[in-house]
This record gives structure tokens, sequence and C-alpha cells, in this order.
């Protein structure tokens, strides 16, 4: 392998433990990432003249201290400042030799991704803040590139980073894992900026790209390593399942043309096989450890969607009941939406309308596109053009998505045809 | 002897700005000396950036953090705690005890730990 492909897999496969026992030792995410990215233009500069040492991971640890070490002496204002420089000048001299030799234990920097990645989605940090954070520090990626994925422009990424590390920094947001009553709280937090982030890259908010594949390549990463680092959670499992079975279908979301294909209508010969199988595989392993938590819910919903879409009938009746339960654990307009569809497509389209009717409404739901969706899709199945015509109208104007909006334009264009006087 | 709280406000500045504000520690150390010279001196301290702040309520029994400050109009400052913490998890904990935080909102800023001020390295090296 050249320098260049040796340093790339190390930063994909180590950079997030070395920065995250760094920032353990400095205290300081600032200080710590600084160190980290000098010790990669180390590596960079000297490998290509001195050869590439037998374990770079370990050489990037040790060059990664020495700079942390030189920053330190140079930085007046961090907490602890003399006691944390003797601390890593200690461990330079003495664990030099060994860290040379071996990877640093495996299990320490399994437990220091943990803390790092509950202190990046601690809930006093804002939302937008948590997801930043959480990309930049453990997933590697630049400023540049989450303002681009985030559609913000680069300086007000690159301020609400500096903000969040600031914070962390001046209000002591503690650097750990939270403890028992806390933890599942907590570690729900920290799924659902993984979600969020999977999300963002699976269904642009705005403009003509329907997938950010990157994005979704991330999350995924982060599901199976938090999958890892808490193999007993439920959640964890359900979280990597769900976005797995999702992202399978990625190839088969889009047409040639550019144009959305709903789940229905989709050539399941361009579903990813390999992810489908692990999808299911993290979900068995999610089930069996139980809890009926929202992410392995939500992820049960696919995996019987799915079936369906390969044999060609949806067990809508498991599907309502799966979206009930989902209900009560995890409330929201979202879930409620897709619920009255599932009740609707297991055979009573009556009964879904009723389930649609209190959210039509809720004043604060008047612009909640999926909302409007479902409600001119179950009126144009009972028949009821005017209304679905309507409803089309509502939900175009509500719809950013180039892709989506020609999809619903071409549904309104076919009730509109069939049914010439109610237009 | 009766007991006051000096609330200080002030518009928030730039970088450039806040060094000047910084360049006046003398005068504050002056104040601050004379204040505890007279014995009418109980502590004082600056705090952190509103950006550090949190904002803790409780409602429906559930607690809610929000990064940043919880300003509206209808609220008034109705009293202080000042707590030494480990950490800012304690110190939220213990914000979501008091009952002000189930009809209003509990500010939670750092203190600034005097020894950090900045030109004052007291850590030593």
């Amino acid at each position: 392998m050249t320098v260049d492909e040796v340093l790339t897999q190390t930063f994909r496969h180590d950079r997030a433990g070395i920065l995250a026992t760094l920032i353990r030792r400095l205290g300081d995410f600032q200080l710590a990432e600084d160190a980290v990215q000098d010790a990669f233009a180390d590596a960079a500069a000297n490998w290509s003249r001195a050869g590439i040492p037998a374990n770079p991971a370990a050489w990037i640890t040790v060059a990664a201290r020495r700079r942390a070490i030189d920053r330190l002496r140079r930085t007046q204002s961090i907490a602890d400042r003399a006691k944390r420089l003797a601390e890593l000048t200690r461990l330079d001299e003495q664990g030099d030799q060994e860290e040379q030799m071996s990877t640093p234990e495996a299990d320490t920097v399994a437990d220091d991704r943990l803390r790092l990645m509950f202190t990046c989605c601690h809930p006093a940090l804002a939302v937008s803040a948590q997801v930043a954070l959480t990309l930049r520090t453990l997933g590697g990626l630049s400023t540049g590139e989450i303002a681009r994925a985030f559609l913000v422009a680069e300086p007000t990424m690159g301020k609400r980073v500096v903000r969040a590390k600031r914070k962390i920094a001046d209000a002591r947001i503690p650097y750990r894992v939270p403890e028992a009553e806390e933890l599942p709280a907590r570690l729900g937090g920290v799924l659902r900026v993984v979600y969020l982030i999977f999300n963002e890259g699976y269904t642009a908010t705005a403009g003509a790209e329907l997938v950010r594949a990157s994005l979704c390549e991330e999350a995924i990463r982060l599901a199976v390593l938090l999958s890892e680092l808490m193999p007993d959670a439920a959640e964890t499992w359900g979280l990597l399942a769900l976005t797995l079975l999702h992202d399978s279908r990625r190839g088969a979301r889009v047409d040639a043309g550019g144009a959305f294909v709903p789940l229905d209508a989709q050539d399941t010969e361009l579903w990813d096989e390999a992810k489908v199988e692990a999808g299911r595989s993290a979900l068995r392993r999610a089930l069996r450890l139980g809890g009926a938590g929202e992410f392995q819910l939500q992820a049960a919903i696919a995996a019987i969607e799915m079936e369906g879409a390969s044999s060609g009938a949806i067990d809508w009746q498991r599907v309502a009941a799966l979206y009930g339960a989902l209900a009560s654990v995890a409330p929201s307009p979202v879930v409620a939406v897709n619920r009255a569809a599932a009740v609707a497509f297991s055979g009573s389209p009556q009964s879904g309308l009723a389930l649609l009717a209190p959210l039509l409404c809720d004043a604060t739901l008047a612009g909640y596109q999926p909302l409007h969706a479902t409600h001119a899709e179950l009126l144009r199945r009972i028949g009821d053009a005017r209304g679905a015509i309507e409803a089309y109208r509502r939900t175009i104007e509500l719809t950013d998505n180039a892709v989506e909006r020609a999809e619903l334009e071409r549904r309104l264009e076919d009730v509109q045809t069939a049914d010439p006087v109610a237009s | 002897m009766p007991e006051y709280m000096l609330l200080l406000y002030a518009p928030e500045v730039d970088e450039a700005q806040e060094a000047e504000r910084w360049a006046e520690l003398p005068l504050w150390f002056e104040v601050t000396e004379s204040l505890k010279a007279a014995g009418v001196h109980l502590a004082n301290a600056p705090l952190y950036p509103v950006s550090d702040a949190t904002t803790v309520r409780v409602r429906g029994g559930e607690t809610e953090f929000t990064d940043g400050p919880f300003a509206t109009t209808k609220e008034i400052l109705a009293g202080y705690y000042l707590l030494s913490c480990p950490d800012l998890d304690a110190a939220l904990k213990a914000a979501a005890r008091l009952p002000t935080a189930r009809y209003g909102s509990v500010e939670v800023r750092p203190v600034m730990d005097m020894a950090n001020l900045p030109g004052m390295d007291s850590n030593g090296e």
C-alpha cells in the first residue's frame, strides 16, 4: 500500500479512537483535534521519507500525544494544565516503547469512543450542534462537508462547532458514559442523533439530490459502532437494523430519470441483498433482547413492508399493529399519519381517514406535508376525486423536493384525467 | 445585616472589545478589595457568556434542557443558588429539583474560575 492509502485507512479506522483518548487526557476538544490533525500531517511528511511504520495507528497516537504536549505548553487557558501536562509527559516517557510495539489497549479506546459519543450528544448542547460535533469528531467529516450536507453556510457551521466545543470546556460537560439510571434516556438521545444524520442523507429536505450517500454511510458506521460498544442495549441493534434496511433500497428509490419510486413499485432486484440480510440479522438480535423500543419497532415495520414488496402482498394488519405500539412508545405526527395509512391499507380506508381527522384539525400540522400526501392518497382510494385533487394541490405546495414533487404532480394528473368533472 | 445582590448586565461584545474590558481588570480588583476592606463583600465572580448557558425546565414530570438562556420578558429573576459541583450534569440535576423549574426556568451558567482569567496563569508549570 502507498503512504496515502495507509493514511486514509488509518484516518477512517483509528482517528476517532485516538482522538477520543486524547480528549480524555487533555480535557479539551479543540486542542486534541488540532494535535491529531498535526500528527496526520507529520505522518504524511515522515512516512514517505522514513517508510510506513509497522503499526501506523500507534505511530499516530504517539505523534498526537507529543503534539498535544507542545500545544499544551503554549496554551494558557486550559483547566488543570500543569497536571495534564505532567500526565502526558509521563505517558510519553514510560508508555512510549510499549505503544510503539502494540496497538493501545482496545478496551480503553472503545470506552473513550463511547464517552466521546455521549459528550457530543449531551442534551445541554443544541441538537444541530450535537449532529455537527458527532460527524466531526467520530465521523471525521470536515466542517465544510458537514455544512454542505446540511445546506448551511460553512462559517455558520464553523461557529456552531466552535461554540459547542467552547461550551463543553467552559461548562464542564462531563466526558463519561452516563450512569445506569440516566443511561436509557441519554442513549436514546445518542441514537436519535445518529438517526437524524441518516435521515438527512436518505431524504434530502430540499434540492434535487435525493440521497446523500456519505451521510447514510457515516450514520451506519456510527450505528455499527454503537451496537459493538453497547451490545446489550436492544435499541442499538434496532437502529442498526432500521438504517441498514432503509439503506439497502437506496438504489431502487430513484429511477433512471431521477424520479422517486415508492416502495410498492420498486424493483427488488435493485435492493442490496447483503444490507437486507445484515439488517434482518440485527433486527433478530434486537427482538431477542426485547424492550419494544422505537427503533426496533420501526425496523420491524420496514422488514414487513419489504417482505411484502418482494412477495407482492404486505401484511398491513401487522404493520398497523406495530404502528399502534410505536404510537404509545414514541408518539409523533409521523407515526400517527403512517398508522392511519396502514389501517387504511389493511382494508378499512374509512377507519384510516377517521384516524387522520384529528390531525387535519390540528393547526400546528397545517404545513406537515406527509399528512396531506396521505390524506390525498386515501381520498383517491375511496374515490373522492374532488377531495383528492384539493389535497394533492395542498401537498404539492408543501413539497420542496423536486423528485417527489414530480411524482405528486403525476398522481394529481391521473385523478384529474380519470374524473375531469371533479377538477 | 441585610444582604444585597448586585446583578451585572452588559451587552455582548466581540473579541477586541472583550480584550478592552479585560484590560480594566485592575480597576475591578481595586473595587473588590475596597469592598472587602470595608467588610461588606461576600462573594463575586464573572460568568461565562450566555452561549455557555443551559436552561432547565420540568414540564409534565419530564426534565427538558435548552441550549442557551431562556429569556422571556414575562419571567423575572427571582433568586439564585451558587453551587460547587464536579460537572455540569450535577448542576443540571440540582436545577431540575428546584420548584421554579416546574413553572419557570432555571438558567445554569458556569462561573469563571478566577485562576483561569485571561493573562493569569496561576496553574504554573
